[in-house]
């Protein structure tokens, strides 16, 4: 039996849903790393772990607050603990820019050196994080749980498949408009964003315009620290916490940020839904969906998985090399790698 | 003495000394231009004059006073601008952002001097809101000298500023510098383009391996039968 309503319902509920959510989160990290690339340019390597680090200090805030029996109600506890989150995570990204980057940055190191640096900056919050909140999962999420159960868009619309929408979906998806709306507009509007921008451009024009590189350089750092903060935290609500996935990601979030192209924020949203996409699309199991396409009494055998979903990562990883071999520079013309 | 006096400057970028004895300077709404073969100097004479070379000895004095040991970004508040030869716009912003990033130090409103800026170089105007990146060489150049500008400086420093211009551009380019010194800001220039460069300057000096060879006025030297034979081709 054809039936493309259900099908579409099933695709919508299975792939495009998550695929938006998980997209919006990897466009976050993305937008870190690509402006840590534009501006201090560098390749950091620790921005999972920021993401961990930044993700820990939020839980340990909200759960806190929740022993206080403070709540936002149906939202969840973390989006009030999410400012301190970032406020730690600054602090400390400051910290380590202070005890190793400062050093390499006044000896004008190659980028070579900032990469390796930042590699051991990983592993030591790697295991900061592990050490405070320990390597197992963590589930901070609280408030409501959908705003569309699956239940109820079946009663509604009469179809057998349902499509639900969780809370930490779309406030995943609202707060990545609010961030990269502000963060567009700090860049392009506000006197800061400019010096950031120019100092990107061209670092020894900006120093003879008298922008101050160690000003440029914090708040780079800063702004880092909070998208990092508020990917790892939305991410956690949607799923959880666990340290090692969050260094995971670190592929995806490279593979997003190059895809785009290095160094321009708005190839690392792009780059971020690109890859969101073919993540999901590549690891769905489209059986159900095949039976309602197909004509007459077919019915697939396999589960029609292109991938299974613990190759997740092969996808980032062939489409990382894809882009590198034939357009190093990214979809939207990044700096060349 | 001179509004900008270099005196003597010698030193080099480590190792041996580029400069010896060099000694540069020029007055207030004036155009002076430091010419000679490649290699002689001319433009590590300018980064020395700006600061951004080590001098071993020598002193430069802006104003009266001596600023031999000020960095760069000091200078430029001091009223010194600086545009390089390579690398002298924001690529990928707009030319209206490149000249707001010119008066970055300045906290008082500036649309005043942007819009000096744009009576100087009307096609600025026109383009304000294209990347300075996509501009071709001699609006790029324009911008440069444009950016440079917002500070309001007493002296402008150009590293070669029609390298890689054409010849119509070079001279429309000459007319505006000459237009700058109107205005009352003294100007310093390396050129390769000596011949030209000479016609508009009131001052010009000729170095050989980091030493004034000959110093005197523009059509002085180019009238000089031993500067045309040596420098400038016959």
């Amino acid at each position: 039996m054809s039936d493309p309503l259900n099908a579409a319902a099933l695709l919508a509920n299975f792939v495009i849903v998550p695929a938006i959510a998980y997209g919006s989160q990897l466009a976050l990290g993305a937008l870190g790393v690509t402006l840590i690339y534009g501006i201090l340019r560098f390749s950091n390597f620790a921005h999972g772990d920021t993401m961990a680090f930044g993700t820990m200090i939020t839980i340990l805030f909200t759960w806190w607050f929740q022993s206080l029996g403070l709540s936002l109600g149906p939202l969840p506890t973390a989006l009030l603990a999410l400012p301190f989150g970032i406020a730690v995570c600054a602090l400390f990204v400051l910290f380590c820019d202070r005890v190793v980057y400062r050093f390499h940055r006044a000896k004008r190191a190659d980028p070579v050196i900032f990469v390796i640096a930042s590699v051991g900056v990983m592993f030591v919050m790697n295991g900061l994080v592990r050490f405070i909140i320990g390597p197992d999962d963590q589930n901070f999420a609280d408030g409501e749980r959908f705003i569309i159960k699956a239940r109820e868009f079946k009663q509604l619309t009469g179809l057998s498949e349902g499509i639900s929408i969780k809370v930490s979906q779309s406030i995943t998806v609202v707060t990545m408009i609010i961030v990269v709306a502000a963060l567009f507009w700090f860049l392009n509007k506000t006197r800061t964003g400019k010096s950031m921008r120019a100092y990107s451009d061209n670092e020894d024009l900006a120093l003879l315009s008298g922008i101050n590189p160690d000003r440029v350089v914090a708040v780079t750092w800063i702004l880092a620290a909070a998208l990092a903060t508020i990917a790892g935290t939305l991410y956690g609500l949607d799923k959880s916490f666990k340290p090692f996935t969050y260094f995971q990601l670190l592929l995806p979030i490279f593979a997003s940020a190059i895809v785009g192209g290095l160094g321009n924020p708005i190839g690392a949203i792009a780059g971020g839904f690109v890859i969101a996409f073919s993540e999901i699309t590549v690891t769905y199991a489209y059986k159900k969906f095949a039976n309602y396409i197909v004509p007459g009494d077919w019915k697939a055998d396999g589960l029609m998985q292109l991938l299974s979903t613990n190759y997740k990562f092969a996808v980032s990883f062939l489409i990382l090399l894809m882009v590198l071999l034939f357009r190093p520079t990214g979809i939207f013309r990044g700096k060349s790698v | 003495m001179s509004f900008l006096l270099a005196e003597k400057m010698t030193g080099g970028y480590g190792g041996a000394d580029i400069l010896h004895e060099c000694t540069i300077a020029a007055e207030k709404g004036e155009i002076a231009v430091i010419v000679g073969p490649n290699g002689a100097g001319k433009s590590t004479a300018m980064k020395a004059v700006f600061g951004m070379l080590d001098l071993r000895l020598g002193s430069v004095y802006l104003d009266g006073e001596d600023i031999t040991r000020l960095t760069p970004q000091d200078r430029v508040s001091r009223g010194m601008a600086f545009v390089p030869q390579n690398n002298n716009v924001f690529p990928s912003m707009s030319v209206e952002e490149n000249l707001e990033m010119g008066a970055f130090l300045r906290r008082d409103d500036i649309a005043g001097t942007m819009e000096q800026v744009f009576s100087l170089f009307p096609i600025l105007k026109e383009k304000r809101r294209q990347n300075a990146g996509e501009l071709s060489g001699g609006q790029r150049q324009q911008v440069a000298v444009g950016r440079a500008l917002m500070t309001q400086p007493q002296l402008l420093m150009l590293d070669e500023p029609t390298a890689g211009v054409s010849p119509i551009v070079m001279d429309e380019l000459f007319d505006r510098i000459i237009e700058v010194a109107k205005t009352g800001i003294s100007i310093l220039m390396v050129e390769q383009n000596a011949r030209q460069a000479l016609n508009i300057a009131d001052k010009g000096y000729v170095l050989v391996q980091g030493r004034n060879r000959y110093t005197d006025t523009g059509e002085a030297l180019l009238n000089d039968p031993e500067v045309r034979k040596s420098f400038l081709g016959g």
